[in-house]
């Protein structure tokens, strides 16, 4: 126990001494919550748009106006013929088309049916569709504004109709931060819990300070306790860092309880301090180290739910985020900050993470001989 | 001449020996862009949902075996009272709930009016906008068959057309994004660790101290990077025309040609990185902190730009990788030419002139 408190000591000593270290720990979770959300916005607001309006008709005008009143578009500006318009998504200047035909008005109301065009530049699909969504629900609306326009009322034989209401819940006001933000906090303590982890035995290892500390009576459980420790500590610090500033800069207060919260954090923090220590083992340099860090967590973060939802996925993918721990931890803040979920709900993810824990540590013990 | 080609063997043997580096620099970029083109879709498909139908007649039914058919939805789970949704939605298993009102079918064909209830998981806003959107479309189209005598008068009909990517691949927004990123950590990050190992080993100044001129040393720290970055935009470009499916629309001298630029400006980047850094964990966290996260967040590589706050808007300019990859995006998928993209190439090679310059003066200071 004294030789452990010894380890403790000298650990705290040298990473307090690393003023960069220091930094990462205060500075970058900080940064990266204040800039993270605010860049992964996916709340698109303005959308460029280029009109070409064949028609200039009242109807014409007035659907121009409404789809500017959404507040989702931007008219950047009004070109005279389609490849004009072109022109404008070429350059950047304009995401989306929306070709009004000549006798647009007429065709509605003589023919019954008139079609618009819109083109997106879909390079990014995702926002393509997002925006194609936004002017199809307006051009709907519009439509119906037409038709109770034109329709007698009150009919004598209504068409039986099946009406939708929709709520969403958990986040009524469909605030994309306060998805990403607790999703953003659990990557930061796997990114400052498992790098500094892999990086701080492998110096130890680059710097020769290793073999003075297999040749001293410390058991490989002291070793690792006494690298494992600081850093579960810093991990559950950065944690609590996050929640002061996701509280204070985006005013979100988790619904489930924090005791869930840190408990969850903790075993999932021992998981992939794990992880990080097995990663060490592997490396011989600090380059090397950083190096296969990077390309796990790039991995972590892609598998992991962050951005995409994982039901989209194919089912090969699936299975690898059932492997990817970081997929949990994102799952089960999100679950906890937003639905307040209980232990009970999250037991299975409670189970896995600390199979996760057992089967990581265990490998790095074993993996770690005191001799070179 | 010959002392130089000596100098630049013995940096291809640092970098060969350590293999597992190697590995990774290789294989990141092809694992990258499987996973971006094939696990990563915006595609909605087998969605998890719940039912709730408190009517359970023949119209609720038929409204469900649509769903049933559809391949957007899965029904996980038929609930039986509204107490039962929260729950279903705190343990994470659905992501929408359906909820039919009593009595529909009566409702539906006697007052003319039924009422379908869809409670979506909105904890992530634009799956919750699509999963509403899809089952009111499967609701709306029940409605309509059941109407089909009656066409809807004065309907304004949209006609959809994909620019430049019809099948709204993953590959279109990701190889861009990846090259950005991937040529940056070569060029960038490896090149300024190698030389600040140097100065942390001590065996910077026997090099300066030798016959070769510093610009030399330099230059031959730098040429085997440049190999390797030209390699993998080449594994790069092979993976997505022959397996992504993303052919180069525009001309490939002309793509080759931008990315060398971006290769020169990264480099020239790592260099000054590496004359204001003196170990190799400083040299790496501003990297991979200061570069590699602007390159993934602000490049508009994964989201738009013109969504963020006008502050991170004008930081988005000073990120080298945004003019590369609007550049590679204009050539590879819009096929523009050089008319199309001279500005960003100008800038380009400003910041590389830009960066070059305070290299070498602070080079010279820290010789003096």
């Amino acid at each position: 126990m004294r030789i452990l408190l010894f380890l403790l000591r000298k650990e705290f000593l040298q990473i307090f001494r690393d003023k960069l270290i220091i930094r990462m720990i205060f500075i970058m979770p900080v940064m990266q919550l204040l800039i993270l959300p605010n860049a992964a916005n996916f709340e698109m607001k303005n959308i460029l748009l280029s009109i070409v309006d064949h028609d200039h008709s009242e109807y014409s005008k007035k659907l121009i106006d409404k789809i500017t009143a959404s507040g989702y578009f931007k008219l950047v500006n009004s070109s005279q013929s389609y490849d004009e318009a072109l022109k404008q998504i070429e350059q950047d200047k304009a995401d989306l088309i929306i070709e009004i035909p000549a006798n647009f008005e007429v065709d509605i109301i003589k023919e019954n049916q008139s079609n618009l065009m819109i083109s997106a530049n879909a390079i990014n699909g995702q926002t393509a569709g997002l925006a194609i969504s936004y002017s199809n629900s307006i051009i709907r609306e519009f439509n119906s504004l037409i038709r109770t326009d034109w329709i007698v009322q009150p009919r004598l034989n209504p068409l039986p109709t099946i009406e939708i209401t929709s709520s969403n819940w958990f986040n009524p006001k469909m605030n994309y931060k306060f998805f990403i933000v607790p999703g953003v906090l659990g990557l930061l303590v796997t990114l400052v819990g498992f790098i500094l982890t892999a990086l701080n035995i492998v110096k130890e290892k680059e710097s020769g300070t290793i073999e003075q500390l297999n040749v001293t009576p410390i058991k490989k459980y002291q070793f690792i306790l006494g690298k494992l420790i600081p850093f579960w500590v810093i991990g559950m610090f950065v944690m609590t860092i996050g929640f002061v500033v996701s509280f204070i800069f985006y005013g979100i207060f988790p619904e489930g309880s924090f005791i869930v919260g840190y408990l969850f954090a903790g075993v999932y923090l021992i998981a992939i301090l794990g992880f990080g220590l097995l990663t060490s083992t592997f490396a011989e340099t600090q380059q090397q180290a950083m190096f296969i860090a990077y390309f796990f967590m790039m991995i972590f973060v892609l598998l992991g739910g962050l951005f995409s939802p994982i039901e989209n996925m194919p089912d090969w993918a699936k299975v690898l985020t059932y492997i990817n721990p970081v997929s949990y931890l994102i799952e089960v803040m999100r679950m906890l900050v937003l639905k307040g979920s209980s232990f009970w709900d999250l037991r299975f993810h409670f189970l896995i993470v600390l199979g996760f824990a057992i089967f990581f540590n265990s490998l790095a013990i074993f993996k770690y001989k005191k001799t070179v | 001449m010959k002392q130089l080609f000596n100098f630049i063997k013995k940096e291809f043997h640092h970098i060969f020996r350590d293999y597992r580096s190697m590995l990774v620099l290789l294989g990141l970029p092809i694992v990258q862009l499987l996973i971006f083109g094939f696990a990563i879709t915006n595609e909605t498909k087998n969605t998890n949902i719940a039912i709730l139908d408190n009517a359970k007649d023949e119209t609720t039914q038929q409204i469900i075996s649509k769903f049933e058919n559809s391949d957007y939805f899965d029904i996980e789970i038929t609930l039986k009272s509204n107490d039962e949704i929260e729950k279903e939605f705190k343990s994470g298993k659905i992501k929408l709930a359906v909820v039919f009102q009593e009595d529909f079918q009566n409702e539906l064909f006697h007052s003319n009016k039924a009422q379908i209830q869809l409670i979506a998981d909105a904890t992530d806003p634009n799956q919750a906008t699509t999963l509403v959107n899809y089952a009111s479309a499967i609701i709306q189209d029940y409605q309509t068959d059941l109407n089909s005598e009656n066409k809807l008068p004065y309907q304004i009909k949209t006609e959809l057309r994909m620019l430049y990517n019809p099948e709204l691949k993953g590959a279109y927004t990701s190889v861009p994004g990846v090259m950005g990123m991937i040529l940056l950590l070569i060029s960038t990050m490896m090149t300024s660790i190698s030389i600040v190992r140097e100065k942390e080993l001590g065996t910077m100044e026997i090099l300066l101290v030798s016959p070769m001129k510093p610009y030399l040393v330099i230059l031959s720290k730098v040429i085997p990077y440049f190999v390797i970055s030209l390699i993998n935009v080449t594994t790069i470009l092979l993976l997505s025309v022959h397996i992504l499916g993303m052919p180069i629309q525009g001309s490939t001298i002309l793509l080759i040609a931008i990315t060398i630029i971006y290769i020169f400006c990264a480099l020239s980047l790592g260099i000054l990185i590496s004359t204001i850094t003196d170990s190799q964990l400083a040299a790496m966290l501003i990297s991979l902190l200061g570069l590699m996260l602007p390159v993934v967040m602000l490049s508009g590589y994964v989201f738009p730009v013109a969504n963020m706050p006008i502050i991170l808007q004008v930081i988005s300019n000073i990120v080298p990788a945004k003019w590369y990859i609007i550049m590679v995006k204009s050539v590879m998928i819009k096929g523009l030419g050089i008319s199309g993209i001279w500005k960003e190439a100008i800038i380009l090679l400003g910041m590389t002139i830009f960066f070059i310059i305070i290299s070498i003066k602070r080079f010279k200071i820290r010789l003096a």
